[in-house]
């Protein structure tokens, strides 16, 4: 096999899907930092990510519109659950918000089965030829794959290094008592913590469905590579989460070359396995919960 | 229906109903008592299901196995080999904050599946296993179901006995301790991950027995059977809805969850068909829902963890 091949075929699928997990594992992150739990809605969240899309679709919008909309109905979608399901459990022990997370995946996958029902569907019908550039194959929505999720993820870091509240997010992931006593408005951060984790669900989920097809189970099987990046990563680390889901993207294309194909996704479980026992702080050092 | 037809329902929904209890059991063992969050219920399940079904199945061309042992030593393996597992992952998560334990027996669950659907020479792939033995197989149907009714029952009512034996003796009292206060129980030298270990371990065998009695009811078992997390989710709503902490409660939760769960499915098989389908996920949606408002309205479930009550003046 030579080296084109190899790229055309491992790396630069592995990049793709490695894109997608770390815009999920950045979202597990932030609620790590900030609220201090695990949701295990995230997956389902990013499936009705992906349906709000297909709904606007549906209705006639452009691809870019439905993304759009996308991110406005999940981000609305998150508060709302947020204020159901997970606001009244903050004085209680953080495993109860862990335990309500896992009745929430359930809910939102039913929501999903019964409205769109259980076979796969598609935001476009027909193949999509790769185009080559200088000896790379790449798709059309491959190329806007990565142009979008990387943008983001710089629109993100910015937020969060340069403007008042991206920088109180992070000193409050840091140290959450000494940033509400400073006067920090704690209510107000869980709220734009909800928002960003909306928006990323909504083009984690967007992204997943225009490269593969949309299933009611979609998220839910994206849901341990994500935790894994999260991890392996270091919980509640935003640049963390980005080369973790990088890392587990890539290794996940290519034990391909090793393992047969059907245990691509144990890749994940294992990563996950082998950074809890060699290093449970992850490789930048998060937090051990 | 005929009386003979409502018994055999009936019996059919009890024997499932005590199959679930003793999964929620194993569950309470580990969440109500150590607070420990295992969502791989179905893992265990499995692994109990099938190991029965390669120790004591028939001999078979298309997996290891079938060796034909006795009944019995096949559930002994199936529950040590379960244990083998629980040991490993209890090791590697127990360490670390229950959220890490919650995503790895996910993640144990699913890997789980995948070898159960792809290695054929293990498990028969996607065919699974069949020709399990059961016992009492050699009565009428409805005379081999009652007396498996028994069996299970039995069981549930002695897994009962002892667990309850174990809460009340300073064993279970220390549980509770490192439960409640963490550092308090540290603090006069209990062994913290070990004692946690324990309770995951016995919690994941309980589980593994379910499996057992799960393969002999339905003498075959295919990956499918093992709806991965339908099942984990039931199970847990079985346990908070009946009380976390409180065995009379698990047990009571697994009969509610599991009666509602199939009457319901005569209602919606009763609807048209396009309808039907719809209903079966809304019903899902409902067991959310119920999960929340319990959560909400009654954390402690139905009956309540026994508490003894401090002597106060």
């Amino acid at each position: 096999m030579d080296f084109l091949t190899f790229i055309n075929f491992f790396i630069i699928p592995g990049l793709i899907v490695g894109a997608i997990y770390a815009s999920g594992a950045i979202a597990i992150n932030l609620l790590f930092g900030v609220l201090r739990f695990a949701n295990l809605a995230i997956g389902d969240m990013i499936t009705l990510g992906a349906y709000w899309a297909l709904m606007a679709k549906v209705l006639g919008a452009p691809l870019w519109l439905a993304l759009i909309c996308s991110i406005v109905l999940s981000a609305m979608c998150a508060l709302l659950l947020d204020k159901l399901f997970y606001a009244y459990l903050r004085p209680k022990p953080r495993i109860m918000m862990v335990m309500a997370s896992l009745g929430v995946a359930f809910m939102i996958r039913a929501v999903v089965q019964v409205i769109w029902g259980v076979d796969p569907l598609s935001y476009s019908t027909g193949i999509s030829r790769p185009e080559r550039y200088a000896g790379l194959l790449l798709k059309d929505r491959e190329l806007w794959t990565l142009a979008v999720i990387v943008s983001v993820f710089v629109g993100l870091f910015s937020y969060l290094k340069f403007s008042k509240w991206g920088k109180a997010l992070l000193a409050y992931a840091n140290n959450p008592e000494l940033v509400s006593l400073c006067g920090v408005s704690v209510t107000r951060l869980i709220f734009i913590t909800w928002l960003i984790v909306g928006t990323l669900v909504a083009i984690c989920g967007f992204f997943m469905g225009l490269n593969t097809e949309l299933k009611s189970m979609m998220g839910w099987h994206l849901l341990l590579p994500m935790f894994a990046a999260a991890i392996l990563g270091g919980v509640g680390r935003i640049e963390g989460a980005i080369i973790g889901g990088f890392i587990i993207g890539l290794l996940e294309e290519m034990s391909v070359l090793v393992f047969p194909a059907e245990y691509k996704s144990a890749v994940a479980f294992v990563v996950l396995i082998a950074i809890l026992l060699l290093r449970p702080t992850g490789l930048l050092k998060g937090k051990v919960l | 229906m005929e009386l003979i037809g409502i018994l055999n329902y009936a019996l059919f929904i009890g024997i499932l109903a005590g199959i679930y209890a003793l999964l929620s059991l194993g569950l309470n063992m580990q969440w109500g008592l150590a607070g420990l969050f295992n969502i791989g219920i179905v893992g265990f399940f499995a692994i109990g299901a099938y190991s029965f079904g390669i120790i004591s199945g028939k001999v078979s061309n298309y997996h290891i196995g079938g060796w034909e042992m006795p009944m019995v030593l096949g559930a002994i393996g199936a529950m040590l080999i379960a244990a083998f597992f629980a040991w490993i992952i209890g090791k590697l998560c127990l360490r670390l904050r229950s959220d890490y334990l919650a995503i790895a027996t996910i993640g144990l669950a699913e890997t789980i599946r995948l070898v159960l659907k792809s290695e054929t020479w293990l498990s028969g792939g996607p065919r699974g296993i069949t020709g399990i033995p059961r016992p009492f197989s050699d009565l009428a149907y409805t005379e081999s179901q009652m007396a498996f009714f028994a069996l299970v029952v039995g069981l549930v009512f002695l897994t009962y006995l002892l667990l309850q034996r174990q809460l009340k003796a300073p064993w279970g009292r220390m549980m509770r301790a490192i439960r409640d206060n963490e550092i308090s129980a540290r603090s006069i030298g209990k062994e913290i991950e070990k004692k946690r270990l324990h309770a995951f371990i016995l919690g994941c065998v309980l589980m593994a027995l379910g499996g057992v009695l799960f393969a002999m009811f339905n003498r075959s078992i295919t990956p499918e059977a093992m709806d991965p997390i339908h099942m984990t989710f039931l199970i847990w709503v079985m346990l908070i809805l009946g009380g976390s902490g409180n065995n009379k409660g698990a047990i009571l939760g697994a009969l509610i969850v599991t009666t509602v769960w199939s009457v319901s499915e005569i209602i919606t098989d009763q609807l048209p068909h396009e309808i039907a389908v719809q209903a079966k996920y809304a019903r899902v949606f409902l067991v959310g829902l119920v999960l929340q408002l319990i959560l909400r309205f009654r954390p402690e479930g139905l009956l309540p963890e026994f508490r003894l009550q401090a002597n106060s003046k």
